[in-house]
């Protein structure tokens, strides 16, 4: 699958956490890819292993947590096989990410500036004051907030203002790619539009690939190329953001967007995915969506289904209905 | 004014305000001696129906959960009226106030911050009982409590009453939540939804059980949300606040489809679709909602609006009916 435009290949990748109850299979084999210059959307339901795909990918799992198997290839290099130290010189400059929960990751008692510049120092070193300052206020002007407010604290910013400088901080490095975990999610309508166009125009106007990360899928389906749709830390569904918000394949897939009423046309009672999300120590046997599957067969309980190809071109399932 | 004399209405407000004011340190107040507020509820004015879902809408800041607030009597207005039951109750003292408790409830649909973490579910559930005394004995007051509990399908009750919160899943916790609220069958419920819900699928379930049980009760619901899109499909009419103040309102098909005022158009626009073919939210407005301690003059939406002109900085539209039960406060229409 790895074409020459592919940025990054993800290949059979488990991550799990140790718990004192046993191994959290978070991730498992987890497979995509994602273009230059494109951004693929990592969507699905709360606790579904979103977070730890993309903290594996910067090889930054908190403690307890481990890559188990697998392949990351970015840049024509595995990343997996790399120690800390090689990983430090790969780490924001190559991927970069903007953190879920952009209100607490700044540091209250610093200027925004200030972290900003702690970050360019990190990844270069020996850059002169005045290079940071104006890198600084280059960055700040590239995500629309005015330079001189690199002197305020993070208090002193909107919700919008801080998410927008921590966009500005992930690409203190110049990365290539960029990874936006749950953007926006917590500010509401309007700040959120402000913030995904922002994201769109860095995407055209520097070339970034990205993967955004949602548990909504209007989110993914206005900025992303691709999607992958994940399920208690498996990709259930892959491929071009058309085919699959037109055709969903998977029964996940197809309740998620149901799950999701459109501002456009009737309106309808709201459907929800009957059934509890699962203990992902002990996850269900073969298709872990099986025990609230309303297509349910004996196969399904059997047989883990394979991510793969039903017809249509670059859209994959894992399902047996096909 | 939207309060239309309806002898079906369960709730009205008149010109309802809600000032919090500004706490400023000692050398501020030498400076300037002017008291500032907060006008988080600034003058609005509408009714509720018996058996609707009327939802409130409208960006961060913009007053919705102060209304709720305010009309259930939890804050105190700074001015103006409120009506439950066509009962003046502006003025009523906690005590005088406490047997209408019964009747009104909220939900703060924050699983996580709404059930106090030390409190089994049947004490959670109970608190509203023992507080109104609507219990005989022991044995009624657990009977209340498994029903309300089976209303919400959390099922079998038993298995539930002596499990903390801690130990039910975010959907069940939502649930008791909701339980707790309608176990004493109140006729005026209002719902608070946080900003970030992550689990839509969960969401849609609670919406869903939670107008079932307001229809099949004819009571009425205020569903506060960012959500227009959802709004539009769980509540009957809409509410669109700005900065305190009630800028549309109408029938929930209306109001989305047929947006009149440029603060609800740039609202509706900024909502992403499950539809990757569709518009990419191009045309956003931009900027930020303003301080509502100084709200602009004239209209305050008149800093944001593609379309304000001289008289919107100036003169303060009012909401007035341009169609049947179409409300709108802006000077295109005047
Ligand atoms: N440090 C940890 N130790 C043990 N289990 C963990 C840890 N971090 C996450 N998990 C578990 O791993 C699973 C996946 O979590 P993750 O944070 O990746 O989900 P997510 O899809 O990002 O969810 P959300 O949408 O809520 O952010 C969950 O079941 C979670 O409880
Ligand atoms: N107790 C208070 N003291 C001072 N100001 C307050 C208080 N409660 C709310 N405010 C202010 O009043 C305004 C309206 O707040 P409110 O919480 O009603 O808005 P909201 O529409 O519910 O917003 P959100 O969507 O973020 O919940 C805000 O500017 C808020 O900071
Ligand atoms: S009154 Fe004027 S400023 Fe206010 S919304 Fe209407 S056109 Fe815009
Ligand atoms: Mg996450
Ligand atoms: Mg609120």
């Amino acid at each position: 699958m790895t074409a020459n435009s592919t940025v990054l290949s993800v290949q059979d990748l488990s991550a799990y956490y140790y718990t004192l109850n046993g191994w959290v299979r978070a991730a498992e084999s987890v497979t995509f890819d994602v273009e230059m210059g494109q951004a693929m959307g990592l969507a699905g339901e709360s606790g579904c292993g979103k977070t730890t795909v993309a903290m594996s990918l910067l090889k930054i799992l908190p403690r307890g947590g481990r890559i188990r198997k697998g392949k990351i290839i970015f840049d024509g290099e595995d990343l997996v096989p790399l120690s800390e130290n090689e990983m430090r010189k790969r780490r924001w400059k190559g991927i970069s990410i903007v953190f879920q929960g952009a209100m607490s990751a700044f540091n209250p008692v610093y200027k925004v500036g200030d972290q900003i510049a702690e970050a360019i120092k990190t990844h270069e070193s020996g850059v002169s004051k005045a290079d940071v300052e104006e890198r600084i206020a280059k960055l700040l002007e590239t995500v629309g907030i005015e330079p001189s407010r690199a002197d305020n604290y993070p208090h002193e910013f909107s919700g919008g203002m801080r998410q927008r400088a921590l966009i500005a901080m992930a690409l203190a490095a110049n990365p290539k790619m960029l990874i936006a975990d749950e953007p926006g999610t917590a500010l509401d309508v309007i700040v959120q539009a402000q913030t995904l166009k922002l994201l769109r125009d860095l995407k055209d106007r520097l070339g970034l690939s990205m993967i955004m990360i949602s548990h909504d899928l209007s989110i993914i389906a206005e900025t992303c190329e691709k999607v992958a749709i994940m399920y208690a830390g498996r990709i259930v569904e892959y491929g071009d953001a058309v085919s699959i918000f037109k055709n969903p394949m998977h029964p996940y897939t197809q309740g998620l967007i149901k799950a999701f009423p459109s501002i456009k046309g009737e309106r309808v009672r709201l459907t929800s995915i009957p059934g509890t999300p699962p203990d992902l120590i002990h996850p269900p046997p073969a298709c872990r969506f099986n025990p609230r599957c309303p297509y349910v067969m004996d196969i399904c309980k059997k047989i883990d289904p394979q991510l793969v190809e039903h017809g249509e071109k670059n859209h994959l399932a894992a399902c047996h209905l096909y | 004014m939207p309060g239309h004399v309806d002898s079906e209405e369960v709730l009205k407000i008149e010109d309802l305000r809600k000032w919090y004011p500004l706490r400023r340190g000692f050398f501020e107040t030498l400076l300037s001696r002017d008291e500032l507020n907060v006008k988080a509820v600034d003058g609005i004015s509408f009714t509720v129906r018996k058996g609707e879902v009327l939802a409130l809408a409208g960006e961060s800041g913009s007053g919705k959960t102060t209304t709720g607030k305010v009309l259930l009597r939890l804050v105190k207005p700074t001015s103006g009226s409120i009506f439950f039951q066509g009962k003046d109750i502006t003025k009523l003292s906690e005590k005088e106030l406490k047997p209408l408790r019964r009747e009104m409830q909220i939900v703060f649909q924050d699983p996580f911050e709404s059930l106090n973490p030390r409190m089994t579910i049947k004490e959670i559930v109970a608190e509203p009982i023992r507080v109104q005394h609507a219990s005989a004995n022991e044995a009624e007051l657990e009977e209340m409590v498994k029903k309300a509990l089976s209303d919400v399908e959390v099922v079998p009750p038993e298995e539930f009453l002596y499990r903390f919160p801690h130990e039910l899943s975010g959907g069940q916790r939502q649930r008791v939540a909701v339980a707790r609220a309608f176990v004493l069958g109140p006729s005026f419920i209002v719902a608070d939804e946080p900003v970030s819900m992550l689990d839509v699928s969960i969401r849609a379930e609670i919406l869903n059980l939670m107008v079932d049980l307001v229809k099949k009760s004819s009571a009425s619901i205020i569903y506060i949300t960012h959500d227009i899109a959802l709004a539009k499909h769980i509540s009957d009419r809409i509410g669109v606040m700005y900065l305190g103040k009630m800028m549309e309102m109408g029938g929930s098909q209306t109001i989305v489809d047929l947006p009149l005022h440029p603060y609800t158009q740039a609202l509706i626009a900024a909502v992403p679709v499950p539809d990757p073919e569709s518009k990419r939210t191009q045309n956003v407005i931009s900027g930020e909602i303003p301080s509502p301690v100084f709200p602009p003059s004239g209209c305050r939406f008149h800093t944001r609006c593609p379309y304000a002109h001289t008289r919107c900085t100036k003169e303060e539209p009012a909401l007035v009916e341009v169609e049947k039960d179409h409300y709108v406060a802006c000077h295109l229409y005047t």
